[in-house]
């Protein structure tokens, strides 16, 4: 039964950065198990501000406002813990952010020394291979792991915050625009990555890159001014949109 | 006026900052040498007699360096508990924030407390506090000294580091964030890690401060010319010694007084260049 | 992978906020104490006469005490000296810190240019007592006697590198496009920066000014060896000459005077902090950036 409920599920949800504007406007949507849904739409229409609702991030700043309910497994996020929320719901960011202080190895294992949980060396070296070759990284650095991870290049410190993330074993991985700062190779790697993983682990990744949402992605959302315009199998979005806003976006009349 | 005079003027004005600087090097060199002659240079680094009676006349500096390093460091560990978290309220907990702006404010203006003021207050209401709670029976001495001197360089050490913590980058603390730390986490493995060089030498800079501050340490270190041995006793810093005897001194006193000066000069100069390129190397990474 | 210590480590991080708020509004203790320390025993020595008159002699004091009577006298030497040295302080280290400042930040590559901003830090990281002795050697010593001359002398070296610092930081962050415009208009350098950008970076020079004639005016060590001190208003610049921290320190030393110690304490004092109240408010309304 669990596993033909949505993992996650989007009621009414609205966030606010100040009382007059609303940055995203009563989105609701079921995002379904172990699928990559992409959520897609113009600069400044709200795609990542509700990316970054999913795991509290709007929590670090007192002024955002989060309001309606996300919930994850049938529980509403909004009134969890966020320290709990944040290890099932891993995230990776548009700019990669390995610890500049940390070794690739420690880089790995951050969000155990983070959350004060301590591995036994057998446990440690085999979560940082698992992860490492989970993201095609292992064989790359597997004799430079006591290295910095800002030694690495822009693409291979993205999979190593990916690594980072999957250490965590979250069930929804939330993803930034990974690839916008990263160049076409490192891109395509990234993208078969993905494919990859969505077997163990249900991705939500927000891409301003049409060609990249219809690569990778089962489900589509089209997002335009803080609205969920539309939502459904990223091949009929793409093939035969719906709304008006989805098909000028689609053809490049507009963002 | 035309641009070369100004290029000429602006070019002498500059010229002035290198001839003081030579200037006072030189002048304490030639003028410290009679001691360092008569005494040879480490037998007055290391002797610990300081006689003024004519015919006995026989000083060394090894009192007073201990006692200015001994203020210092004591007042380094006393204001690292207060500097600290005021530049963690100020540059992490509430980041432009007016409450920041207002312990902002108060460190300023700590900061601009003219230091016989602060000499004062040490020695009309903190040593009688001392002397209550029986720390020691006269109530100056190393420790009244260095807590009075701590509070004057928490303003220093506490607002270059709040610029340190300010600049570490937000992508990384939402990094953290994101796996699941609490702030206490991030700030002790995030915050720490990345900015803890630029903390480290704002507090060799408030080091520098404290070396050279005189009328505070002068006002309650009790001002004996020994080397003091414990906590609570009283001594002389290289900076109270001068502002006690320069005035009366002339002849091989007068010498011994400017050496110290310059041994003074010269500890602090290092401290200062090593705090500069460090906080240069910090704000480069 | 869930762990029971969550609660703990949630405790921990609220331990910690507590902590670092509770220590950080510590430190506004001792300034509450210091302002109230020297505001309750000096305001009631404030008066009209405490500014007009001179400091009494020992004896007088002396006398006054014993038949019970308050000390005479006030602390105008000390205002007077504190103005002759300060001014003679300002004309000079101004006009030269401002130019030096100028300079550096013209010439960022030149080596001399870097060796000079290396020794502004070496010069503001001097200890002031060092300066006294410094000026001692220079100044007393060949005049044969402590004078106001030998006091600004002080006060100017220690004013010099903080005015040269913030002459070149806030020219530095001016828009270069400033000095382009003016060049391109066929101004030459002198120009330019004499009728744009010294302009322009006005209020930071101003502020800095402000920053470093707070920073000295209560200085006492490097006048103890160069103004030595008087005990009537001397309007002469080649003679020992008294100032407001050299009299406190006088009446710290001396038990007859010790009456009139927090009166002066509390002019210092409060000339001190309402200047750096001053500059604060003038940083916050970004006069240093804009000058708008």
């Amino acid at each position: 039964m669990e596993s033909l409920r949505p993992i996650l599920e989007f009621k009414n949800t609205c966030v606010s950065y100040t009382r007059q504007t609303m940055a995203v406007k009563n989105v609701s949507a079921q995002i379904e198990r172990n699928a990559i849904t992409a959520i897609m739409g113009p600069s400044g229409c709200g795609k990542s501000t509700l990316l970054r609702a999913v795991n509290l991030m709007h929590n670090l700043y007192p002024n955002i406002r989060v309001e309606g309910e996300i919930l994850l497994n049938g529980e509403n996020i909004l009134s969890m813990e966020p320290i709990n929320v944040r290890r099932r719901v891993g995230m990776v960011f548009q700019r990669p952010t390995p610890f500049p202080t940390m070794s690739i190895y420690d880089n790995v294992l951050a969000g155990f020394s983070l959350n004060g949980i301590r591995l036994s060396k057998t446990d440690r070296d085999a979560t940082v291979e698992r992860c490492l070759k989970s993201v095609a990284l292992w064989d790359e650095v597997k004799d430079v792991l006591n290295k910095k991870g800002t030694f690495l290049s822009g693409g291979q410190q993205q999979r190593l915050c990916i690594a980072r993330a999957l250490a965590m074993k979250p069930e929804v991985l939330l993803m930034d625009e990974p690839t916008s700062a990263l160049d076409p190779i490192a891109t395509k790697h990234i993208e078969e990555l993905l494919l990859e993983l969505h077997k163990d682990v249900t991705i939500l990744i927000v891409t301003h890159n049409m060609g990249q949402a219809k690569r990778i992605s089962s489900k589509s959302m089209f997002m335009y001014l803080g609205e969920l315009v539309e939502y459904g199998d990223t091949e009929v979005l793409f093939t035969n949109p719906k709304d008006e806003r989805t098909k000028s976006y689609l053809t490049g009349k507009m963002g | 006026m035309s641009d070369k005079i100004y290029k000429v003027i602006s070019f002498l004005a500059a010229l002035a900052v290198p001839v003081v600087c030579g200037g006072i090097i030189y002048a304490l060199v030639t003028d410290a040498y009679g001691a360092f002659e008569y005494f040879g240079f480490f037998n007055f680094l290391t002797s610990s007699d300081w006689n003024y009676t004519e015919g006995h006349e026989q000083y060394g500096a090894l009192p007073f360096i201990v006692g200015t390093l001994l203020t210092t460091l004591l007042a380094l560990i006393l204001c690292i508990p207060f500097s600290l978290p005021v530049a963690l309220f100020v540059g992490e907990y509430f980041k432009g924030t007016r409450i920041a702006n207002v312990l902002n404010t108060v460190i300023e203006l700590l900061a601009g407390i003219p230091s016989i003021i602060y000499g004062l207050w040490g020695f009309y209401a903190l040593r009688p506090l001392v002397m209550a709670l029986n720390i020691s029976p006269h109530g100056s001495g190393i420790l009244t000294a260095s807590l009075v001197l701590a509070i004057m360089i928490v303003p220093y050490a506490a607002s270059l580091s709040a610029e340190f913590i300010k600049m570490v980058p937000n992508d990384l603390k939402e990094g953290a964030y994101s796996l699941g730390a609490t702030r206490a986490e991030v700030i002790r493995r995030v915050i720490f890690p990345v900015a803890g060089s630029g903390i480290f030498s704002s507090y060799v800079l408030a080091i520098g401060r404290a070396l050279g501050e005189t009328m505070t340490v002068t006002m309650l270190i009790g001002n004996t010319n020994n080397i003091p041995t414990s906590l609570t006793a009283t001594g002389n810093s290289m900076a109270s010694i001068i502002a006690n005897q320069f005035g009366e001194a002339d002849g091989l006193r007068l010498s011994s007084l400017i050496a110290i000066g310059l041994i003074l000069f010269l500890i602090t100069a290092l401290i200062n260049m090593v705090g500069k390129i460090m906080i240069k190397r910090a704000s480069i990474v | 992978m869930k762990d029971t210590n969550i609660k703990q480590r949630l405790i921990g991080d609220r331990l910690m906020k507590f902590g670092v708020c509770a220590l950080a509004m510590l430190t506004a203790v001792p300034l509450i104490a210091i302002i109230g320390e020297v505001v309750m025993n000096g305001y009631d020595q404030l008066s009209w006469s405490f500014f007009t008159e001179p400091t009494p002699t020992a004896y007088k004091a002396m006398k006054a005490m014993q038949s019970g009577q308050p000390v005479p006298g006030g602390i105008a030497n000390g205002i007077v000296g504190t103005m002759i040295i300060l001014g003679m302080a300002i004309v000079v280290a101004v006009p030269v810190g401002i130019l030096c400042g100028t300079y550096l930040a013209e010439h960022k590559t030149k080596r001399f240019a870097q060796a000079v901003s290396y020794m502004t830090d070496l010069l503001q990281g001097t200890p002031s007592v060092i300066i006294g002795i410094i000026v001692y050697i220079w100044v007393v010593v060949p005049m044969k006697s402590y004078s106001a001359i030998a006091g600004s002398v002080a006060l100017c070296i220690m004013m010099l590198p903080l005015i040269v610092r913030s002459t070149e930081e806030t020219l530095k962050i001016l828009p270069s496009s400033l000095q382009e415009a003016g060049l391109a208009l066929g101004g030459n350098r002198a120009r330019v920066m004499l009728k744009v950008q010294l302009p322009a970076a006005f209020g930071g020079i101003f502020t800095g000014v402000l920053l470093a004639i707070s920073r000295v005016i209560g200085e006492t060590a490097p006048l103890m060896f160069t103004a030595l001190g008087c005990s009537f208003v001397r309007w002469s610049i080649d003679k020992p000459i008294s100032a407001v921290p050299l009299l406190i320190w006088e009446f710290f030393n001396d038990p007859n005077l010790q009456n009139l110690i927090w009166g002066a304490s509390l002019f210092l004092l409060m000339f001190v902090l309402t200047l750096n109240l001053q500059l604060n408010i003038l940083q916050k309304n970004g006069i240093i950036k804009t000058n708008t």
